[in-house]
């Protein structure tokens, strides 16, 4: 038993791959905050989609050279988020329909260019990915992601927290939004490409969304919002991959099932927001009035029966 | 600041060209707190904003103790209409009073002992402490608008602007945020507060600004606040040519 369980830890593809998934859960854990809190989840899955084309033109330039194929996916994505911004602020489209058609005409555009390229390319893979066959050039890339996304998430801990709550009273007090606005997405399509070749784009969103819709569950704290998102994000990964080698399953699949089984598990039974501990817990006319009843040490006033 | 005064010249807000707020001057002494009236697109939140550095000025100028807009970002607060807040947001009263210091403390400078006791002062100040670690969805109307006041106390900001903060209160949270608002004015800030129901200007605000894209009359409560007035602001067809209907 012990022997089965340890298995997986023995194989130097295996461990990269751990390694590769901490990183990976970790960084996208954080960032997961960001994309909860300001509704971006929708977003980021356009994102991912319109890195197509650039990965296309990199292949069709380079080959399957992963410093093109990075190259190529941060300038489609970044191009298809600034158009997003300029169509809505310039005229009166709105955010979500300029991103719409942007990411279906990307994702378009890299299906026609793949059609010509000359190597034979998976799109399964670039949906997918393969965790297992994470060569040191994907890790680079996926170490000096991580290095800049994260201190630059922490360092602007105060302008960001302001902004995602309430970005006309942060700008009223001088913070640049906007700028910063554009530098969440750009972490975020960073991240998405540093996820790419792990668990591919599909899966990358799971990991972008699960951690901190999973913490937001239970607490009331941006800190243990996102350093929890971080560390559920990194723990959630490592298991599911192991879990993907003990059961001999898809080991990206499995990773963001096993993030999503968590989160489940936390909707049903989180002591604050869970529904259950809610459906079972005293119904009341007033529930407001009575926290505020508990509020002034009135512990002793029973609560009107319904 | 030398002179505690808040001043408006010749301001002039507009949207695509279309004017919201027109050629406006006010004179606003610290220490009062003061109703701003007028129906709805009378340009009382493009004031606000034009205050708060939010939308720029097409003439015209606002000055708080001698300076413009871009110096005193600090010592003016807006508080946001409460549809405009994610209440689901991870913070509690605290770390929203907390919010209030980021803008002294810059981007890094560490939180100490002075940022925790200025915190302290406006919870207690605005009758919070007891419900610090609540989160900011389990308060009552009037608690979230006195929560955003102590955001704004801890910030020290000398003007606070509200947009309709007894909207959807009832009596007693009303006569609540009366008080705190009072306490505010006593302690030497300018409240200025957009507002709506007209019974309870005179027990609530000092003075009157009555704005219907232009400035209609401005007063002390007792001066201004008069039928006249009330009819000139909410009942004649408005300077931009759309009628409005009489309240």
């Amino acid at each position: 038993m012990m022997d089965w369980l340890l298995d997986p830890f023995r194989h130097e593809f295996m461990q990269r791959a751990f390694f590769g998934c901490a990183i990976i859960g970790f960084t996208n854990g954080c960032l997961s905050t960001f994309i909860v809190l300001r509704r971006l989840a929708l977003m980021a899955d356009a994102l991912a989609h319109s890195l197509l084309p650039g990965l296309a033109v990199a292949i069709l330039l380079f080959g399957l050279a992963p410093v093109g194929l990075f190259f190529g996916a941060m300038i489609a994505a970044m191009i298809v988020a600034i158009g997003t911004q300029l169509i809505a602020r310039s005229s009166r489209i709105k955010e979500d329909t300029s991103l719409g058609l942007l990411f279906a005409c990307a994702f378009s555009l890299g299906l026609v260019l793949l059609s010509l390229s000359p190597v034979r390319v998976e799109l399964h893979h670039y949906l997918f990915g393969n965790i297992l066959g994470l060569s040191d050039a994907d890790l680079w890339v996926i170490h000096a992601i991580s290095f800049l996304v994260l201190p630059t998430l922490v360092a602007l801990e105060r302008p960001l927290l302001l902004t995602v709550f309430e970005p006309s009273i942060a700008a009223s007090q001088g913070i640049r939004v906007n700028a910063l606005n554009y530098l969440l997405m750009g972490a975020l399509v960073l991240s998405m490409i540093s996820s790419l070749q792990a668990v591919g784009v599909v899966l990358a969103l799971g990991m972008l969304v699960a951690p901190a819709a999973t913490v937001y569950l239970f607490s009331d704290s941006f800190s243990v919002l996102f350093w929890g998102g971080g560390l559920l994000g990194m723990s959630g990964s490592c298991l599911g991959l192991a879990v993907s080698y003990w059961l001999n399953l898809p080991s990206g699949a499995c990773i963001v099932l096993l993030l999503g089984l968590i989160f489940l598990v936390a909707l049903l039974l989180s002591p604050k927001y869970g529904v259950l501990p809610r459906l079972f817990r005293r119904r009341h006319f007033h529930e407001q009035s009575l926290e505020r009843w508990k509020g002034r040490d009135a512990v002793n006033v029973a609560p009107p029966q319904e | 600041m030398s002179s505690h005064r808040l001043q408006i010249r010749d301001l002039t807000v507009s949207y695509h060209r279309v004017p919201a707020v027109h050629h406006l001057d006010l004179e606003m002494q610290c220490g009062k707190s003061i109703a701003l009236l007028g129906p709805n697109g009378a340009g009382k939140t493009s004031l606000f904003k034009a205050m708060v550095g939010l939308v720029k000025p097409e003439t015209g100028a606002i000055e708080l103790g001698g300076h413009g807009t871009r110096r005193t970002r600090k010592d003016i607060a807006y508080l946001p209409q409460r549809e405009a807040v994610d209440w689901d947001f991870p913070l509690t009263v605290r770390g929203l009073a907390e919010m209030g210091r980021y803008t002294r403390l810059g981007w890094w400078r560490r939180f100490d002992s002075a940022d925790e006791a200025a915190v302290q002062t406006a919870l207690a100040t605005m009758e919070l402490t007891e419900l610090a670690e609540r989160q900011i969805s389990a308060l009552s109307g009037g608690q979230q608008q006195r929560a955003f006041l102590a955001r704004a106390l801890a910030q020290e900001a000398h003007v606070m602007l509200l947009d309709e903060p007894f909207t959807g209160l009832d009596k007693s949270a009303q006569d609540l945020l009366g008080q705190a608002l009072r306490r505010l004015v006593k302690a030497g800030n300018l409240v200025i507060a957009s507002h709506h129901d007209l019974k309870s200007v005179p027990e609530l605000f000092d003075q009157v600004i009555f704005l219907n894209g232009e400035l209609i009359a401005f007063g002390d409560t007792a001066d201004v606040f008069t039928e006249r007035n009330i009819d000139r602001t909410f009942g004649t067809q408005a300077f931009a040519g759309t009628s409005r209907s009489a309240r």
